[in-house]
Protein backbone atom coordinates (compact mmCIF):
# COMPACT_ATOMS: atom_id res chain seq x y z
CA UNK A 1 0.00 0.00 0.00
CA UNK A 2 1.04 3.81 -0.67
CA UNK A 3 1.23 6.19 2.69
CA UNK A 4 -1.99 7.36 1.98
CA UNK A 5 -3.74 3.50 2.07
CA UNK A 6 -1.92 2.88 5.00
CA UNK A 7 -3.39 5.60 7.08
CA UNK A 8 -6.65 5.39 5.70
CA UNK A 9 -6.33 1.36 6.19
CA UNK A 10 -5.30 1.48 9.67
CA UNK A 11 -8.02 4.39 10.40
CA UNK A 12 -10.85 2.08 8.96
CA UNK A 13 -9.89 -1.42 11.31
CA UNK A 14 -8.73 -2.71 7.47
CA UNK A 15 -5.91 -4.77 7.14
CA UNK A 16 -5.86 -3.40 3.30
CA UNK A 17 -7.74 -0.21 1.18
CA UNK A 18 -8.08 0.35 -2.41
CA UNK A 19 -8.27 2.96 -4.66
CA UNK A 20 -11.93 3.51 -5.06
CA UNK A 21 -13.38 1.95 -2.35
CA UNK A 22 -15.80 3.95 -0.01
CA UNK A 23 -14.29 3.52 3.45
CA UNK A 24 -15.74 4.93 6.99
CA UNK A 25 -12.74 6.49 8.54
CA UNK A 26 -12.10 7.75 12.18
CA UNK A 27 -10.67 10.89 12.54
CA UNK A 28 -7.80 12.29 15.17
CA UNK A 29 -8.60 15.94 14.42
CA UNK A 30 -11.40 17.94 13.10
CA UNK A 31 -11.06 21.63 12.31
CA UNK A 32 -13.41 24.72 10.92
CA UNK A 33 -12.68 28.33 10.89
CA UNK A 34 -14.30 31.55 11.45
CA UNK A 35 -15.75 31.22 7.62
CA UNK A 36 -16.46 27.95 7.49
CA UNK A 37 -17.80 27.12 11.16
CA UNK A 38 -21.05 29.12 11.36
CA UNK A 39 -22.37 26.85 8.28
CA UNK A 40 -20.92 23.81 10.27
CA UNK A 41 -22.36 24.68 13.74
CA UNK A 42 -25.90 25.01 11.89
CA UNK A 43 -26.00 21.88 10.51
CA UNK A 44 -24.00 20.58 13.71
CA UNK A 45 -27.35 21.63 15.65
CA UNK A 46 -29.78 19.91 13.16
CA UNK A 47 -28.18 16.66 13.98
CA UNK A 48 -29.22 17.09 17.77
CA UNK A 49 -25.88 15.18 18.38
CA UNK A 50 -25.61 15.42 22.56
CA UNK A 51 -22.34 16.72 21.99
CA UNK A 52 -18.89 16.22 19.72
CA UNK A 53 -17.09 13.23 19.66
CA UNK A 54 -14.10 14.12 21.46
CA UNK A 55 -13.85 18.11 22.82
CA UNK A 56 -10.21 18.03 22.37
CA UNK A 57 -9.97 16.70 19.13
CA UNK A 58 -12.55 19.45 17.24
CA UNK A 59 -10.37 22.72 16.64
CA UNK A 60 -11.95 26.28 15.77
CA UNK A 61 -9.63 29.14 14.42
CA UNK A 62 -10.55 32.07 13.96
CA UNK A 63 -8.48 33.68 11.25
CA UNK A 64 -10.16 34.92 8.24
CA UNK A 65 -11.78 38.35 9.43
CA UNK A 66 -9.43 39.17 12.31
CA UNK A 67 -9.42 41.46 13.92
CA UNK A 68 -13.21 41.45 13.01
CA UNK A 69 -13.18 43.36 9.22
CA UNK A 70 -17.29 44.42 9.86
CA UNK A 71 -19.92 43.48 11.85
CA UNK A 72 -20.82 40.35 10.18
CA UNK A 73 -17.32 39.18 10.50
CA UNK A 74 -17.47 39.77 14.31
CA UNK A 75 -20.64 38.05 14.29
CA UNK A 76 -19.42 34.96 12.41
CA UNK A 77 -16.18 34.79 15.49
CA UNK A 78 -18.51 35.75 18.56
CA UNK A 79 -20.47 32.69 17.06
CA UNK A 80 -17.46 30.33 16.69
CA UNK A 81 -16.06 31.71 20.25
CA UNK A 82 -19.49 30.59 21.80
CA UNK A 83 -19.90 27.22 20.28
CA UNK A 84 -16.59 26.78 21.40
CA UNK A 85 -16.45 27.57 25.14
CA UNK A 86 -19.93 25.79 25.25
CA UNK A 87 -18.86 22.57 24.18
CA UNK A 88 -15.21 22.75 25.75
CA UNK A 89 -13.20 23.04 22.24
CA UNK A 90 -10.11 23.37 21.79
CA UNK A 91 -9.76 27.34 20.40
CA UNK A 92 -7.42 29.55 18.57
CA UNK A 93 -7.92 33.49 18.74
CA UNK A 94 -6.91 35.45 15.82
CA UNK A 95 -4.40 37.92 17.60
CA UNK A 96 -3.28 35.01 19.95
CA UNK A 97 -2.25 32.38 17.33
CA UNK A 98 -2.39 33.05 13.78
CA UNK A 99 -3.55 31.06 10.54
CA UNK A 100 -4.99 27.87 10.88
CA UNK A 101 -2.16 25.68 8.67
CA UNK A 102 0.42 27.55 10.17
CA UNK A 103 -0.59 27.27 13.39
CA UNK A 104 -2.03 23.93 13.75
CA UNK A 105 1.49 22.32 13.46
CA UNK A 106 3.03 24.87 15.72
CA UNK A 107 0.82 23.60 18.89
CA UNK A 108 1.46 20.21 17.75
CA UNK A 109 -1.79 19.25 17.56
CA UNK A 110 -1.30 17.69 14.04
CA UNK A 111 1.15 14.74 13.64
CA UNK A 112 2.06 12.24 11.45
CA UNK A 113 0.03 9.18 11.05
CA UNK A 114 -2.89 11.35 11.94
CA UNK A 115 -6.64 11.69 9.61
CA UNK A 116 -7.01 15.24 9.53
CA UNK A 117 -10.21 16.64 8.28
CA UNK A 118 -10.58 20.57 8.13
CA UNK A 119 -13.73 22.85 6.59
CA UNK A 120 -10.97 24.58 4.44
CA UNK A 121 -9.43 23.66 1.25
CA UNK A 122 -5.55 23.97 2.63
CA UNK A 123 -6.14 21.56 5.40
CA UNK A 124 -3.95 19.30 2.73
CA UNK A 125 -0.70 21.59 4.47
CA UNK A 126 -0.50 18.73 7.20
CA UNK A 127 0.47 16.47 4.64
CA UNK A 128 4.17 18.02 5.21
CA UNK A 129 3.65 16.14 8.28
CA UNK A 130 3.25 12.50 7.10
CA UNK A 131 -0.44 12.57 8.22
CA UNK A 132 -3.28 12.19 5.74
CA UNK A 133 -5.08 15.55 5.81
CA UNK A 134 -8.04 16.77 3.58
CA UNK A 135 -10.38 19.49 3.21
CA UNK A 136 -14.07 19.34 3.42
CA UNK A 137 -17.06 21.53 3.59
CA UNK A 138 -19.21 22.58 6.30
CA UNK A 139 -21.72 19.45 6.71
CA UNK A 140 -18.59 16.86 6.66
CA UNK A 141 -16.88 18.86 9.11
CA UNK A 142 -20.37 18.97 11.42
CA UNK A 143 -21.04 15.24 10.60
CA UNK A 144 -17.24 14.36 11.38
CA UNK A 145 -17.54 16.65 14.82
CA UNK A 146 -20.83 14.33 15.83
CA UNK A 147 -19.61 11.24 15.05
CA UNK A 148 -15.42 11.49 14.97
CA UNK A 149 -15.68 9.06 11.91
CA UNK A 150 -16.33 10.51 8.11
CA UNK A 151 -17.12 8.51 4.89
CA UNK A 152 -14.15 9.08 1.82
CA UNK A 153 -12.78 7.42 -1.23
CA UNK A 154 -9.81 5.69 -1.10
CA UNK A 155 -7.48 7.86 -3.71
CA UNK A 156 -5.10 6.84 -5.91
CA UNK A 157 -1.84 7.85 -5.20
CA UNK A 158 0.57 9.97 -7.86
CA UNK A 159 3.95 9.33 -6.56
CA UNK A 160 5.89 12.82 -7.09
CA UNK A 161 10.28 12.32 -7.71
CA UNK A 162 12.55 15.39 -7.29
CA UNK A 163 16.07 14.83 -8.22
CA UNK A 164 19.21 16.83 -8.32
CA UNK A 165 19.25 20.25 -6.43
CA UNK A 166 17.92 23.57 -6.17
CA UNK A 167 19.77 26.76 -8.06
CA UNK A 168 19.90 29.95 -5.99
CA UNK A 169 16.34 31.43 -5.37
CA UNK A 170 14.21 28.21 -6.31
CA UNK A 171 12.29 27.17 -3.53
CA UNK A 172 9.40 24.33 -2.50
CA UNK A 173 7.18 27.18 -3.52
CA UNK A 174 8.75 27.09 -7.48
CA UNK A 175 8.90 23.01 -7.72
CA UNK A 176 4.90 23.02 -6.71
CA UNK A 177 4.01 25.71 -8.57
CA UNK A 178 6.07 24.05 -11.93
CA UNK A 179 3.96 21.02 -10.67
CA UNK A 180 0.91 22.69 -11.28
CA UNK A 181 2.22 23.91 -14.46
CA UNK A 182 3.04 20.71 -15.54
CA UNK A 183 0.25 18.48 -14.80
CA UNK A 184 -2.64 21.52 -14.50
CA UNK A 185 -4.89 22.43 -11.81
CA UNK A 186 -6.94 19.33 -12.45
CA UNK A 187 -3.90 17.22 -13.28
CA UNK A 188 -3.99 15.18 -9.29
CA UNK A 189 -7.97 15.39 -9.34
CA UNK A 190 -9.08 13.25 -6.73
CA UNK A 191 -5.75 11.75 -5.72
CA UNK A 192 -3.55 11.64 -3.27
CA UNK A 193 0.19 13.25 -4.28
CA UNK A 194 3.04 11.60 -2.82
CA UNK A 195 6.23 13.86 -2.76
CA UNK A 196 10.02 12.36 -2.47
CA UNK A 197 13.29 12.60 -4.02
CA UNK A 198 16.52 13.90 -3.13
CA UNK A 199 15.10 17.63 -3.37
CA UNK A 200 12.52 17.18 -0.84
CA UNK A 201 14.70 15.55 1.50
CA UNK A 202 16.68 18.21 1.34
CA UNK A 203 13.64 20.72 2.09
CA UNK A 204 13.04 21.99 5.44
CA UNK A 205 10.15 21.21 7.02
CA UNK A 206 8.36 25.05 6.69
CA UNK A 207 9.31 23.76 2.23
CA UNK A 208 7.48 20.90 2.75
CA UNK A 209 4.39 22.59 4.25
CA UNK A 210 4.39 25.04 1.33
CA UNK A 211 4.13 21.87 -1.15
CA UNK A 212 1.74 20.47 0.78
CA UNK A 213 -0.60 23.13 0.92
CA UNK A 214 -0.83 23.74 -2.64
CA UNK A 215 -1.67 19.83 -3.08
CA UNK A 216 -5.28 21.15 -3.56
CA UNK A 217 -4.21 23.65 -6.53
CA UNK A 218 -3.83 20.34 -8.74
CA UNK A 219 -7.21 19.34 -7.24
CA UNK A 220 -5.45 16.28 -5.04
CA UNK A 221 -7.62 14.93 -2.40
CA UNK A 222 -3.83 15.43 0.02
CA UNK A 223 -0.50 16.03 -0.81
CA UNK A 224 1.57 13.49 1.65
CA UNK A 225 5.59 13.15 2.41
CA UNK A 226 7.29 10.51 4.44
CA UNK A 227 8.56 11.20 7.81
CA UNK A 228 12.12 11.86 8.47
CA UNK A 229 14.67 13.28 10.47
CA UNK A 230 13.70 16.31 10.10
CA UNK A 231 9.88 16.06 11.10
CA UNK A 232 11.30 13.75 13.98
CA UNK A 233 13.12 17.23 15.06
CA UNK A 234 9.85 19.67 13.76
CA UNK A 235 7.54 17.08 15.91
CA UNK A 236 9.21 16.00 18.68
CA UNK A 237 8.97 19.19 21.04
CA UNK A 238 5.30 19.67 20.12
CA UNK A 239 3.48 16.60 19.93
CA UNK A 240 0.33 16.98 22.02
CA UNK A 241 -0.34 13.44 21.88
CA UNK A 242 0.86 9.90 20.68
CA UNK A 243 1.59 9.12 17.05
CA UNK A 244 1.81 6.49 14.53
CA UNK A 245 4.44 6.80 11.53
CA UNK A 246 4.12 4.64 8.43
CA UNK A 247 5.65 4.26 5.18
CA UNK A 248 4.60 3.19 2.06
CA UNK A 249 5.27 -0.35 0.95
CA UNK A 250 7.71 -2.06 -0.91
CA UNK A 251 4.20 -3.12 -2.68
CA UNK A 252 2.92 0.07 -3.19
CA UNK A 253 0.75 0.68 -6.35
CA UNK A 254 0.61 4.19 -7.85
CA UNK A 255 -1.24 5.49 -10.67
CA UNK A 256 1.40 7.39 -12.02
CA UNK A 257 4.87 8.37 -11.38
CA UNK A 258 5.97 11.63 -12.64
CA UNK A 259 9.88 12.42 -12.45
CA UNK A 260 11.33 16.20 -12.11
CA UNK A 261 15.01 17.33 -12.55
CA UNK A 262 15.01 20.17 -10.21
CA UNK A 263 18.46 21.74 -11.72
CA UNK A 264 16.32 22.79 -14.60
CA UNK A 265 13.63 24.53 -12.63
CA UNK A 266 13.84 28.22 -12.36
CA UNK A 267 11.97 30.29 -9.93
CA UNK A 268 8.60 30.38 -11.33
CA UNK A 269 5.37 33.32 -11.88
CA UNK A 270 1.79 31.69 -12.32
CA UNK A 271 -0.08 34.46 -14.17
CA UNK A 272 -3.77 35.22 -13.62
CA UNK A 273 -6.09 33.23 -13.82
CA UNK A 274 -4.83 29.97 -12.80
CA UNK A 275 -1.74 28.44 -10.51
CA UNK A 276 -1.36 26.46 -13.45
CA UNK A 277 -0.78 29.33 -15.61
CA UNK A 278 2.77 29.31 -14.83
CA UNK A 279 6.40 30.86 -16.37
CA UNK A 280 9.72 30.55 -15.31
CA UNK A 281 10.56 33.75 -14.62
CA UNK A 282 13.16 34.46 -17.55
CA UNK A 283 10.14 34.52 -19.65
CA UNK A 284 7.96 36.93 -17.36
CA UNK A 285 8.25 40.10 -19.22
CA UNK A 286 7.90 43.66 -18.53
CA UNK A 287 4.59 43.08 -15.61
CA UNK A 288 4.13 46.19 -14.05
CA UNK A 289 2.88 45.76 -10.09
CA UNK A 290 0.99 47.88 -7.40
CA UNK A 291 1.10 45.94 -4.34
CA UNK A 292 2.53 42.52 -2.94
CA UNK A 293 1.83 40.23 -0.31
CA UNK A 294 4.27 38.49 1.40
CA UNK A 295 2.61 35.38 3.70
CA UNK A 296 -0.71 33.41 3.73
CA UNK A 297 -0.16 29.75 4.93
CA UNK A 298 1.56 28.59 1.73
CA UNK A 299 4.70 31.14 2.34
CA UNK A 300 4.24 32.53 5.82
CA UNK A 301 6.83 31.13 7.67
CA UNK A 302 9.87 31.65 9.30
CA UNK A 303 12.08 30.57 6.36
CA UNK A 304 9.84 32.65 3.97
CA UNK A 305 10.39 35.74 6.22
CA UNK A 306 14.33 35.61 6.06
CA UNK A 307 13.70 34.67 2.60
CA UNK A 308 12.50 37.98 1.80
CA UNK A 309 14.33 39.90 4.28
CA UNK A 310 17.67 38.94 2.64
CA UNK A 311 16.20 40.18 -0.69
CA UNK A 312 15.01 43.89 1.18
CA UNK A 313 17.60 44.37 3.80
CA UNK A 314 19.19 47.83 2.49
CA UNK A 315 16.86 48.12 0.26
CA UNK A 316 14.05 50.00 -0.58
CA UNK A 317 9.86 49.09 -1.68
CA UNK A 318 9.66 51.18 -5.09
CA UNK A 319 7.35 54.50 -4.15
CA UNK A 320 4.59 53.06 -5.87
CA UNK A 321 4.13 49.85 -4.52
CA UNK A 322 2.82 49.07 -1.24
CA UNK A 323 4.40 45.84 -0.14
CA UNK A 324 2.33 43.90 2.86
CA UNK A 325 4.14 41.78 5.11
CA UNK A 326 2.16 39.08 6.73
CA UNK A 327 3.87 36.19 9.41
CA UNK A 328 1.73 33.72 9.54
CA UNK A 329 1.35 32.84 13.28
CA UNK A 330 2.31 35.10 16.38
CA UNK A 331 5.35 32.69 16.85
CA UNK A 332 6.30 33.08 13.24
CA UNK A 333 5.53 37.36 14.45
CA UNK A 334 8.05 36.88 17.49
CA UNK A 335 10.93 34.89 15.63
CA UNK A 336 11.18 36.92 13.11
CA UNK A 337 11.71 40.28 15.98
CA UNK A 338 14.08 38.26 17.55
CA UNK A 339 16.08 37.76 13.86
CA UNK A 340 15.83 41.80 13.06
CA UNK A 341 13.50 40.89 10.03
CA UNK A 342 10.60 43.27 10.88
CA UNK A 343 13.49 46.17 11.32
CA UNK A 344 14.13 45.26 8.26
CA UNK A 345 10.95 45.49 6.36
CA UNK A 346 10.04 48.10 8.01
CA UNK A 347 13.65 50.18 6.86
CA UNK A 348 12.67 48.97 3.42
CA UNK A 349 9.03 50.57 3.28
CA UNK A 350 7.09 47.75 4.07
CA UNK A 351 4.02 47.28 6.19
CA UNK A 352 3.93 44.54 8.70
CA UNK A 353 0.80 43.28 9.84
CA UNK A 354 -0.59 40.95 12.34
CA UNK A 355 -1.31 37.35 10.92
CA UNK A 356 -4.54 36.95 9.11
CA UNK A 357 -5.54 35.17 6.11
CA UNK A 358 -7.07 38.97 4.83
CA UNK A 359 -5.66 39.92 1.68
CA UNK A 360 -5.29 36.30 0.37
CA UNK A 361 -8.86 35.98 0.09
CA UNK A 362 -9.75 39.16 -0.39
CA UNK A 363 -11.46 39.28 2.88
CA UNK A 364 -9.55 42.54 4.26
CA UNK A 365 -5.98 44.24 4.70
CA UNK A 366 -5.02 44.84 0.72
CA UNK A 367 -7.96 44.16 -0.97
CA UNK A 368 -7.10 45.08 -5.11
CA UNK A 369 -9.05 48.13 -6.80
CA UNK A 370 -10.50 47.25 -10.86
CA UNK A 371 -6.86 47.62 -12.45
CA UNK A 372 -4.47 46.65 -10.00
CA UNK A 373 -1.89 44.38 -10.00
CA UNK A 374 -0.45 42.57 -6.75
CA UNK A 375 2.10 39.57 -6.92
CA UNK A 376 2.16 37.30 -3.82
CA UNK A 377 3.57 34.26 -2.00
CA UNK A 378 -0.42 32.93 -1.76
CA UNK A 379 -1.90 30.23 -3.48
CA UNK A 380 -4.81 31.24 -5.64
CA UNK A 381 -4.81 33.82 -8.81
CA UNK A 382 -8.30 33.56 -9.74
CA UNK A 383 -10.97 36.33 -10.60
CA UNK A 384 -11.34 38.39 -7.98
CA UNK A 385 -9.52 36.17 -5.70
CA UNK A 386 -7.68 39.37 -4.29
CA UNK A 387 -10.68 42.18 -4.06
CA UNK A 388 -11.84 43.41 -7.77
CA UNK A 389 -13.04 40.97 -10.91
CA UNK A 390 -11.36 43.38 -12.86
CA UNK A 391 -7.81 43.21 -10.72
CA UNK A 392 -5.08 40.27 -11.17
CA UNK A 393 -2.81 38.32 -8.74
CA UNK A 394 0.36 36.83 -9.81
CA UNK A 395 2.10 33.76 -7.54
CA UNK A 396 5.54 33.45 -7.00
CA UNK A 397 8.06 32.83 -3.88
CA UNK A 398 9.32 35.15 -1.06
CA UNK A 399 12.30 36.06 -2.63
CA UNK A 400 10.86 36.82 -6.69
CA UNK A 401 7.91 38.80 -4.75
CA UNK A 402 10.28 40.87 -2.36
CA UNK A 403 12.67 41.95 -5.89
CA UNK A 404 9.15 42.85 -7.43
CA UNK A 405 8.41 45.19 -4.44
CA UNK A 406 11.74 46.72 -5.23
CA UNK A 407 12.10 46.90 -8.75
CA UNK A 408 8.27 48.51 -9.02
CA UNK A 409 7.74 45.37 -11.48
CA UNK A 410 7.93 41.40 -11.36
CA UNK A 411 11.35 40.16 -11.40
CA UNK A 412 14.08 38.54 -9.40
CA UNK A 413 16.67 39.08 -6.68
CA UNK A 414 19.69 38.72 -9.19
CA UNK A 415 18.02 42.02 -10.85
CA UNK A 416 18.19 44.20 -7.54
CA UNK A 417 21.29 46.10 -7.57
CA UNK B 1 -37.20 13.09 -10.57
CA UNK B 2 -37.24 14.60 -13.92
CA UNK B 3 -35.76 17.98 -14.29
CA UNK B 4 -36.37 20.57 -16.69
CA UNK B 5 -34.57 24.31 -17.14
CA UNK B 6 -32.56 26.73 -19.47
CA UNK B 7 -28.93 25.95 -19.73
CA UNK B 8 -26.54 28.61 -18.26
CA UNK B 9 -22.88 27.17 -19.98
CA UNK B 10 -19.32 27.73 -18.59
CA UNK B 11 -15.77 26.94 -19.36
CA UNK B 12 -13.52 24.87 -17.92
CA UNK B 13 -12.03 25.72 -13.76
CA UNK B 14 -15.19 27.49 -12.31
CA UNK B 15 -13.53 27.87 -9.13
CA UNK B 16 -15.80 28.54 -5.88
CA UNK B 17 -14.22 32.41 -5.82
CA UNK B 18 -16.15 33.57 -9.05
CA UNK B 19 -19.67 31.32 -7.63
CA UNK B 20 -19.41 33.33 -4.20
CA UNK B 21 -17.20 35.83 -4.12
CA UNK B 22 -15.17 36.31 -0.44
CA UNK B 23 -17.39 39.75 0.13
CA UNK B 24 -20.32 37.76 0.58
CA UNK B 25 -18.69 34.91 3.22
CA UNK B 26 -19.96 36.70 6.06
CA UNK B 27 -23.20 35.73 4.95
CA UNK B 28 -25.10 32.49 5.67
CA UNK B 29 -28.91 32.51 4.74
CA UNK B 30 -29.63 31.00 1.86
CA UNK B 31 -31.41 33.30 -0.29
CA UNK B 32 -29.28 36.47 0.26
CA UNK B 33 -26.44 33.88 -0.73
CA UNK B 34 -28.35 33.73 -3.96
CA UNK B 35 -28.23 36.92 -4.92
CA UNK B 36 -24.53 37.16 -5.18
CA UNK B 37 -24.46 33.46 -7.38
CA UNK B 38 -21.70 33.49 -10.10
CA UNK B 39 -21.59 37.03 -9.52
CA UNK B 40 -17.22 36.74 -10.70
CA UNK B 41 -18.15 35.36 -13.55
CA UNK B 42 -21.18 36.21 -14.80
CA UNK B 43 -22.75 39.70 -13.06
CA UNK B 44 -26.38 38.67 -14.86
CA UNK B 45 -26.60 35.58 -13.23
CA UNK B 46 -28.87 36.16 -9.93
CA UNK B 47 -31.10 38.46 -12.51
CA UNK B 48 -31.54 35.97 -15.18
CA UNK B 49 -31.93 32.86 -13.39
CA UNK B 50 -35.39 30.70 -13.73
CA UNK B 51 -36.18 28.19 -10.57
CA UNK B 52 -35.53 25.00 -12.40
CA UNK B 53 -32.28 26.34 -15.12
CA UNK B 54 -29.68 24.48 -15.28
CA UNK B 55 -25.80 25.06 -15.30
CA UNK B 56 -23.16 23.38 -18.03
CA UNK B 57 -19.64 23.55 -17.43
CA UNK B 58 -16.49 22.05 -18.56
CA UNK B 59 -14.08 20.69 -16.34
CA UNK B 60 -13.06 20.59 -12.50
CA UNK B 61 -16.53 22.74 -11.77
CA UNK B 62 -15.97 24.06 -8.50
CA UNK B 63 -12.52 23.81 -8.00
CA UNK B 64 -11.05 26.09 -4.61
CA UNK B 65 -11.99 27.27 -1.79
CA UNK B 66 -14.00 24.10 0.25
CA UNK B 67 -17.16 27.19 0.84
CA UNK B 68 -19.81 25.29 1.52
CA UNK B 69 -21.52 28.75 0.23
CA UNK B 70 -20.68 27.73 -3.06
CA UNK B 71 -22.95 24.94 -4.07
CA UNK B 72 -25.67 26.42 -1.23
CA UNK B 73 -26.12 30.03 -3.41
CA UNK B 74 -26.21 28.01 -6.81
CA UNK B 75 -29.34 25.75 -4.97
CA UNK B 76 -30.68 28.96 -3.59
CA UNK B 77 -30.46 30.65 -6.59
CA UNK B 78 -33.02 27.80 -8.40
CA UNK B 79 -30.70 25.74 -10.23
CA UNK B 80 -32.06 21.68 -10.26
CA UNK B 81 -28.55 20.59 -11.59
CA UNK B 82 -25.30 21.15 -12.66
CA UNK B 83 -23.73 19.26 -15.26
CA UNK B 84 -19.82 19.07 -16.12
CA UNK B 85 -17.21 17.05 -17.72
CA UNK B 86 -15.59 16.53 -13.97
CA UNK B 87 -16.42 18.18 -10.59
CA UNK B 88 -13.17 19.26 -8.36
CA UNK B 89 -13.68 16.75 -4.99
CA UNK B 90 -14.00 18.86 -2.40
CA UNK B 91 -17.39 20.64 -4.39
CA UNK B 92 -19.16 17.69 -5.11
CA UNK B 93 -19.21 16.41 -1.81
CA UNK B 94 -20.63 19.79 -0.89
CA UNK B 95 -23.40 19.52 -3.66
CA UNK B 96 -24.55 15.91 -2.62
CA UNK B 97 -24.31 16.69 1.14
CA UNK B 98 -27.00 19.80 0.49
CA UNK B 99 -28.85 17.93 -1.89
CA UNK B 100 -27.88 19.94 -5.21
CA UNK B 101 -27.58 17.15 -7.82
CA UNK B 102 -24.85 16.72 -9.90
CA UNK B 103 -24.05 14.85 -13.34
CA UNK B 104 -21.14 13.73 -15.11
CA UNK B 105 -21.26 13.93 -18.66
CA UNK B 106 -18.37 15.26 -20.99
CA UNK B 107 -20.00 14.79 -23.94
CA UNK B 108 -23.43 16.86 -22.70
CA UNK B 109 -20.96 19.30 -21.47
CA UNK B 110 -19.14 19.66 -25.05
CA UNK B 111 -22.54 19.60 -27.38
CA UNK B 112 -24.80 21.74 -24.84
CA UNK B 113 -25.24 25.41 -25.71
CA UNK B 114 -26.57 28.15 -23.09
CA UNK B 115 -30.03 28.62 -23.76
CA UNK B 116 -31.03 25.45 -24.52
CA UNK B 117 -33.77 23.36 -23.07
CA UNK B 118 -32.83 20.13 -21.44
CA UNK B 119 -34.74 17.60 -19.07
CA UNK B 120 -32.70 15.11 -17.04
CA UNK B 121 -33.72 11.95 -15.53
CA UNK B 122 -31.74 12.10 -12.46
CA UNK B 123 -32.01 7.89 -11.40
CA UNK B 124 -30.87 7.15 -15.14
CA UNK B 125 -28.47 9.90 -16.24
CA UNK B 126 -30.57 10.60 -19.16
CA UNK B 127 -29.77 14.36 -20.12
CA UNK B 128 -32.40 15.07 -23.35
CA UNK B 129 -31.51 18.18 -25.41
CA UNK B 130 -34.99 19.10 -25.85
CA UNK B 131 -33.80 22.43 -28.71
CA UNK B 132 -31.39 19.90 -30.08
CA UNK B 133 -32.89 16.98 -29.93
CA UNK B 134 -30.27 14.99 -28.26
CA UNK B 135 -29.51 12.29 -25.51
CA UNK B 136 -26.84 12.00 -23.74
CA UNK B 137 -26.16 9.45 -20.50
CA UNK B 138 -24.06 10.76 -17.66
CA UNK B 139 -22.03 8.32 -15.46
CA UNK B 140 -24.59 6.55 -12.90
CA UNK B 141 -23.92 7.95 -9.23
CA UNK B 142 -21.46 4.58 -6.56
CA UNK B 143 -24.26 2.99 -4.70
CA UNK B 144 -22.51 4.22 -1.55
CA UNK B 145 -23.35 8.04 -2.69
CA UNK B 146 -27.32 6.36 -3.83
CA UNK B 147 -27.58 5.91 -0.12
CA UNK B 148 -26.41 8.87 1.08
CA UNK B 149 -28.54 10.85 -1.61
CA UNK B 150 -32.00 8.57 -0.73
CA UNK B 151 -31.30 9.17 2.89
CA UNK B 152 -31.70 12.53 2.14
CA UNK B 153 -28.47 13.85 2.10
CA UNK B 154 -25.83 13.53 4.76
CA UNK B 155 -27.06 14.96 7.77
CA UNK B 156 -29.88 12.56 7.97
CA UNK B 157 -27.51 10.09 7.02
CA UNK B 158 -25.75 10.88 9.98
CA UNK B 159 -28.35 11.15 12.08
CA UNK B 160 -29.77 7.20 11.28
CA UNK B 161 -25.73 6.53 12.35
CA UNK B 162 -25.96 8.49 15.93
CA UNK B 163 -29.50 6.66 16.33
CA UNK B 164 -27.74 3.54 16.21
CA UNK B 165 -25.13 4.03 18.57
CA UNK B 166 -27.94 5.36 20.92
CA UNK B 167 -29.04 1.98 20.76
CA UNK B 168 -26.01 0.36 21.10
CA UNK B 169 -25.97 1.54 24.74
Amino acid sequence: MTLAEKILAAHSGKDKVSPGEFIDVRVDLVMANDITAPIAIREFERLEAKGVFDPQRVVMVVDHTVPAKDIPAAEQAKLVREFSRQHGLLYLDGGKFGIEHVVLPEQGLVLPGDVVVGADSHTCTYGALGAFATGMGSTDIACAMATGEIWMKVPPTIKLLYHGKLRKWVTAKDLILYTIGDIGVDGALYAAMEFSGEAIDALSMDGRFTIANMAIEAGAKAGIFRVDNKTMAYVKPRAQRPYKVYEPGEDARYARVIEYDVSQIEPQVAFPFLPSNTRPISQVGEVRIDQVVIGSCTNGRIEDLRLAAQVLKGRRVHPEVRCLIIPGSQEVYLEALRQGLIEVFIEAGATVTMPTCGPCGGFHLGVLAAGERCIATTNRNFVGRMGSPQSEVYLANPAIAAASAILGRIGGPEEVS
Amino acid sequence: MKLRGTVHKYGANVDTDVIIPSPYLTLTDPGELATHCMQGIDSEFAQKVEKGDIIVAGTNFGCGSSREHAPIAIKAAGISCVIAKSFARIFFRNAINIGLPLLECAQAAEEIESGDILEVELASGEIRDITKDKLFKAEPYPNFMLELISAGGLIEHTKRKLEARKDEI
